[in-house]
């Protein structure tokens, strides 16, 4: 039986996806839950598990196509009943759109914008990244019953040719007249081979074996890589996640008239204040303890003072956004992404660290969830953390500002008409000049420079 | 091929016995109304001695207090046959299904007989029916049961084939009735431990190709 796998919704506000990278190819067998493919929304990108096992017929989606969610992918052949991954109610074909390339327009923005590499650790000149301990990702157990697993690799190494699990008699069947079992098509409770199987085999003799066994591995010239454009030039397929980051990019800089500030932080109160307490709390919370969570408080409380940087652009309104959800650009493995510390202002400095090495870790080990990257107002970039004193981001589409944090360098500055030495840090600004004009702007970035200033070596961090 | 009727294969591990009890009087219900499709639950029991509607009470030879310090349930059921064990390493194969088209009891019961003889010469064990007598055996010992209900034409209980069974339980009752044969288990006739999983996946193919069906597997949690 052919089921029809269908691309699955996974909330609410998520209405299409773009086909990532197949993990499985047609004649691949699958077990049930196994990841099938990429799935790449505006949000997250997820691997889909196959909700049945079997083997992969045909794929329906290429790489790179977006597509609504409950549009049919692929199809696979199981005499399994679908688990309830899949969605229950069926769409229509003609709902799955015939173009295979994406349009930009129907693909949602994502993230903000950071080169790829960065560290979301808080400005540089704190000391190293925190990578000395990489945390080991979890074995992660599909959620069935205790004796599942076991169950599952039977099946797998059943239906999988290399060494099937057979009963006494057919094992017997199967070496008295040596017989390839690859070449029989298991009749048995999730493809397996039964006596029958081999007996039927037996009885065809070689004729039904010959196509099979003269139909040599030839290789496709289809697959084979096309050549380079030319000797000068080397060209580089798009993979999906790069294409969907540039498309969000360039819509958001097509689309929203940017406007750039920056201001620089003296910020040695800081310093002394991390300084002093690391040791103690990294020694207590297992937390590295960085800038970034003290700038995101700073900002998160001068968000609240200026409303209209914790906004979207409506058309014909502007909206404010009531919570204070602030995201910060992460490097992870498949690419760009921006998790989200939601309510940031409602924490403090101790617990925006704790939050923010949840959230990192779990993109590095691509284990966000959605409501880890949605509902973000304002995005933070440490521009920093690769040695920038000046940037000027783009907005994470479709919020009212993008702010970095530059490196933190110590500078001769003159106070009290002397000339001394401060660490200093810029913060540069993005911000929608539909939405607020400089004024509202330059406060903002006051508040947040005064907030960071008035930072020292006593400033409670809980 | 459309009209092969599907038959779910569900393995939800080790069951008491009352617990699956009402579980097959549900999934009965469901499949008499087309709401679920035919079921075979395989499964197995913590130790427990049933008594079917012929039973009398000398065919259990344990006191109430001796019952109890060996951890042994007793349940009556509604089933047909004597008294019978069921404990682990024993595989019990309860199929719920609709016989209203598919045919009458003694059909089936030898249909069953069948699926069993076929699945132990899967691994190699030569079983047969005995004249007048239920069930499947090796020579002259007894290493499955058969107990069936049918019920507004959907039959349920089934069938317990010895596969790691402890037959030391079977001291203490008159199996089925019968003085003076032996039980026999499928490792004790082989030699060697045999895999209950491999047992299941046999007796799942031969119930289809006995009965007709085309086997899937199902979850458990398809039933609740």
């Amino acid at each position: 039986m052919a089921v029809t796998i269908e691309l699955p919704h996974v909330g609410e506000s998520v209405i299409e996806g773009t086909i990532g990278q197949w993990l499985k190819q047609p004649g691949d067998t699958i077990e049930r839950y196994e990841p099938l493919v990429e799935v790449i929304t505006d949000k997250v990108t997820m691997e889909v598990p196959s909700p049945v096992g079997g083997v992969l017929l045909r794929i329906l989606a290429q790489e790179g196509e977006t597509l609504p969610m409950g549009a049919p992918i692929a199809e696979v052949e199981t005499d399994e009943i679908p688990v309830k991954t899949t969605p229950v109610h069926r769409h229509e074909a003609e709902e799955r759109p015939a173009a295979p390339a994406p349009t930009a327009a129907k693909l949602a923005g994502t993230t903000g914008y950071l080169v790829k590499g960065v560290r979301p650790v808080g400005p540089t000149g704190g000391g190293p990244a925190p990578e000395a301990s990489p945390e080991v990702p979890q074995e992660v157990l599909p959620e069935t019953s205790t004796e599942a697993p076991a169950k599952a690799s039977t099946e797998s190494a059943a239906s999988t040719a290399g060494a099937p699990r057979l009963s006494p008699a057919v094992r017997r069947l199967v070496q008295e007249h040596g017989v390839d079992l690859t070449r029989l098509q298991g009749t048995g409770l999730g493809g397996r081979i039964t006596r029958d199987d081999v007996q039927k085999y037996l009885e065809a003799g070689p004729v039904t074996a010959a196509p099979t066994a003269a139909a040599p591995a030839t290789p496709s010239t289809e697959a084979a890589p096309k050549p380079a454009a030319g000797t000068d030039e080397e060209h580089i397929p798009l993979t999906p996640v790069r294409r969907m980051i540039a498309e969000a990019l360039t819509r958001s800089a097509s689309q929203i008239p940017h406007a750039w500030s920056t201001v620089e932080a003296d910020i040695t109160g800081l310093v002394a204040l991390r300084t002093r307490v690391r040791d103690d709390f990294e020694e207590r919370e297992r937390v590295n303890l960085t800038y970034l969570p003290f700038v995101v408080q700073a900002v998160a409380e001068s968000l609240k003072e200026h409303p209209s940087l914790n906004a979207s652009w409506g058309g014909d309104k502007i909206i404010l956004k009531k919570r204070i959800n602030v995201g910060i650009a992460v490097a992870a493995p498949q690419g760009l992404i921006v998790p989200v510390i939601h309510d940031a202002e409602r924490l403090s400095v101790a617990g925006l660290a704790r939050a923010i090495r949840d959230l990192t870790n779990r993109a590095r080990q691509q284990m966000l969830t959605l409501d880890d990257v949605q509902g973000g107002t304002f995005t933070l970039n440490n521009t920093g953390a690769l040695g920038s004193v000046v940037s000027q981001p783009i907005i994470n589409y479709p919020q009212a500002g993008i702010l970095t944090t530059e490196a933190i360098l110590k500078r001769a500055v003159v106070r009290d008409d002397a000339i001394a030495i401060r660490s200093m840090m810029n913060l540069c600004l993005s911000f929608d000049h539909r939405i607020n004009d400089g004024a509202e702007s330059s406060a903002f970035m006051q508040a947040v420079k005064t907030r960071l200033e008035s930072m020292g070596p006593d400033t409670p961090i809980y | 091929m459309p009209s092969i009727p599907l038959c779910q294969v569900v393995r939800p591990g080790n069951v008491d016995y009352k617990h699956a009890w009402d579980l097959q009087a549900r999934l009965a219900q469901s499949v008499g109304r087309g709401q679920q499709p035919n079921t075979l639950l395989l499964l197995e029991h913590p130790p427990v001695y049933t008594r079917g509607r012929l039973s009398r009470p000398e065919h259990i030879s344990l006191t109430p207090d001796q019952l109890r310090a060996k951890g042994i349930s007793i349940y009556d059921t509604d089933r047909g046959g004597q008294v019978t064990y069921h404990g682990p390493g024993q595989l019990v194969g309860y199929p719920v299904v609709d016989l209203r088209e598919w045919g009458g009891p003694v059909k089936y019961v030898r249909t069953l007989e069948r699926i069993i003889i076929d699945t132990l010469a899967d691994f190699e064990i030569q079983g047969g029916p005995e004249p007048g007598l239920t069930g499947v055996w090796v020579g002259d010992a007894k290493i499955a049961a058969i107990g069936v209900r049918i019920s507004r034409g959907v039959a349920y209980h089934g069938f317990a084939i010895n596969v790691n069974t402890d037959l030391s339980y079977y001291d203490h009752i008159v199996s089925c009735g019968i003085e003076d044969r032996p039980v026999t288990s499928m490792t004790r006739l082989l030699g060697e431990e045999v895999e209950m999983e491999m047992v299941e996946y046999s007796v799942a193919y031969q119930f289809g190709k006995g009965m007709g069906f085309r086997m899937v597997e199902a979850d458990p949690a398809a039933l609740s």
